[in-house]
């Protein structure tokens, strides 16, 4: 058929039309074939991508339109003790929620590879906290840590443990905490499924032939399934650090950054400032200062990946 | 195998393969601390529905009634949800605007996984890399600028600000998983009916879709979970109660001044969470393997 067209087009054959030869056109056709997706993703993804960054230089509010105004925002920012606040706030919930959820995702993705009776059922189960959308289970986490009425707090005192009820979200660290679980619960679950995906891809002679050396389960587990299984866990914990340093709607829906800005997440310092201060151009300089930190996860991400070439066999580093 | 651990001098002898046939050892390394994280992560899902079906004295009065149980429930708190409030809008705007964005980013999707991975355009590998990263923006450093963007075409406090904005998180996410799919389709198929005189188009929806309804399927489940979920731009966006979408709705409707209903609030999650886990009850498989197939892609 190529060749047709190409004779055709050499010749100048006068009945191909111009739409007949675009429709055999590579380009022309991937092109037709892109515009809806790129359409869509230029307008309401790069285009305030840039823009964002336009608008932390400017002191846009609601309803008007910014001028430039260069660092003012940032140098703003700098002397703010509430956005340090919040960058602390968000490193800490990152970092913690992070390093949980992957130890708890890689040991519970470990405990579901075993042979286990009625392994699908579990495996739905374990599921359940992804599939509930964050703001009804942050709700039911509001629920669980209320100040008078908790669960936790009433079975601690009936075992003895405790005579006053726990205020979780009243004090700021008990706060951070409890946001902290909450987050980490949200997550083991994705982390734990994919791993376990991956687990599944790992041969099992692989570990008879271990075992026959006389590996321990410890030294199967060190050097077989996690070098194995690091391609994966870099895509994933990518995402995961990702999505928790971007983190918005936990912390709206339990505490919308209390107790005193205690539990102030970069994005809701962000939405605060700009949304309901109306502070576009401060908003936007918030924001734009998360995406130093996204870089970074992209990057680990981007090394994780070369070392799965090395695993396919492709090039050694 | 038993054999080989029998041998004097091995001191790990009950470790490596025959740990699988241990009894007790399993119970203790495996079945208990299983049993606790599946009691943990269930439990938030447990409280939310009893609390829902509680009457109201037993929710406050935790001395005379056990609190982990219920004694006569009630349908009182759901009843009131679905007839005296406006929650059966927002279920329905929720639901319009997910299936509607979906079916639009599917579209764009379908095409642009199959012009990325079949028709091999001139820079297409540089096309999908960019599609990758832009599943790496996400929707907390958008909202500031898209507001304004919004405002400026005059879509504020409407669905069809979302319908327009949620595409920009479900299209990369659906082409890169599509592009899985198409990849698995053999290229035969797909010369024959190039031979036969079709055009592109034919073979992407005569050939190439019925070929991928997996995929299809698993990327339109995930897309709506998304949209379900999605809270950042729906609070932004939206503005009048009846417009709104029930995770919004929820939590700035609901919680009027100090006395928390938290009878109706834990009905509104649980009704809330319903379809998504109805829906997710019966494609189970798909939706590992859309998670799991979209993170090896």
């Amino acid at each position: 058929m190529s060749q047709m067209t190409a004779s055709g087009r050499a010749s100048g054959r006068a009945e191909r039309t111009l739409w007949q030869r675009l429709s055999h056109d590579r380009n022309f056709l991937g092109l037709v074939f892109m515009i809806p997706a790129a359409a869509i993703l230029l307008m309401f993804l790069a285009y305030p991508l840039f823009k964002g960054v336009w608008l932390s230089f400017t002191d846009a509010k609601i309803g008007r339109d910014g001028v430039w105004i260069g660092l003012e925002n940032y140098e703003w920012l700098w002397d703010d003790k509430i956005f340090w606040l919040s960058v602390f706030n968000t490193l800490l919930y990152t970092i913690v929620a992070s390093v949980f959820k992957f130890a708890i995702g890689l040991y519970l993705a470990l405990l579901l590879n075993e042979k286990l009776p009625f392994k699908a059922m579990i495996r739905s189960i374990v599921l359940i906290p992804f599939v509930v959308p964050t703001v009804l289970s942050a709700i039911a986490f509001w629920w669980i840590f209320d100040s008078q009425f908790s669960i936790i707090s009433w079975s601690l005192k009936n075992m003895g443990l405790i005579n006053e009820n726990i205020n979780f979200l009243g004090d700021p660290n008990n706060a951070r905490a409890s946001l902290i679980f909450a987050n980490i619960w949200r997550g083991v679950p994705f982390i734990a499924i994919t791993l376990l995906a991956g687990l599944q891809t790992v041969s099992p002679s692989l570990y008879e032939a271990a075992t026959l050396d006389g590996a321990t389960r410890w030294q199967n587990f060190w050097y077989i399934t996690f070098p194995l299984l690091t391609p994966i866990i870099a895509v994933v914990m990518t995402f995961s650090v990702l999505f928790t340093f971007t983190d918005f709607q936990l912390i709206w829906a339990m505490t919308r950054g209390g107790p005193v800005n205690a539990t102030h997440l970069m994005a809701t310092l962000g939405y605060q400032r700009a949304i309901m201060a109306g502070n576009l151009g401060e908003g936007s300089a918030i924001a734009t200062a998360m995406v130093p930190f996204l870089l970074c996860a992209i990057m680990v991400s981007w090394f994780g990946l070369q070392r799965r070439k090395w695993q396919q066999g492709g090039r050694d580093d | 195998m038993t054999d080989t651990t029998a041998k004097p001098g091995l001191t790990d002898e009950s470790e490596g393969m025959s740990y699988l046939d241990g009894g007790f050892r399993k119970v203790v390394t495996v079945y208990m601390p299983l049993a606790l994280i599946m009691v943990v992560l269930i439990f938030p899902f447990y409280w939310m529905v009893l609390t829902s079906i509680k009457p109201e004295d037993q929710l406050i009065d935790m001395d005379k009634y056990n609190p982990f149980f219920v004694v006569g429930p009630t349908m009182k708190h759901i009843s009131k949800l679905l007839f005296e409030s406006n929650y059966p809008q927002w279920l329905w705007n929720t639901m319009y605007v997910s299936v509607i964005a979906t079916f639009l980013s599917l579209i764009a999707s379908v095409l642009a996984a199959y012009a990325l991975v079949r028709i091999r355009f001139r820079g297409a590998e540089m096309v999908g890399a960019a599609i990758f990263l832009a599943y790496l923006v996400p929707p907390s450093i958008l909202f500031i600028p898209l507001a304004t963007i919004i405002q400026w075409y005059g879509l504020f406090d409407s669905p069809f600000a979302l319908i327009l904005v949620y595409p920009t998180i479900l299209i990369p996410f659906s082409t890169w998983l599509l592009m899985g799919y198409f990849k698995t389709i053999p290229y035969e198929l797909e010369e024959c009916a190039l031979i036969d005189g079709a055009s592109r188009f034919q073979i992407l929806f005569k050939i190439i879709l019925p070929l991928a309804v997996p995929g299809l399927i698993s990327a339109s489940i995930f897309s709506l979970t998304l949209c379900w979920n999605e809270f950042i731009y729906a609070l932004t966006f939206l503005s009048s109660s009846h417009n709104k979408t029930v995770p919004v709705a929820i939590v700035s409707e609901f919680v009027d001044g100090d006395i928390y209903r938290w009878g109706s609030l834990m009905a509104g999650a649980l009704v809330g969470s319903r379809p998504l886990v109805i829906l997710y009850s019966f494609f189970v498989e798909h939706y590992v393997s859309a998670m799991t197939g979209a993170v090896k892609e």
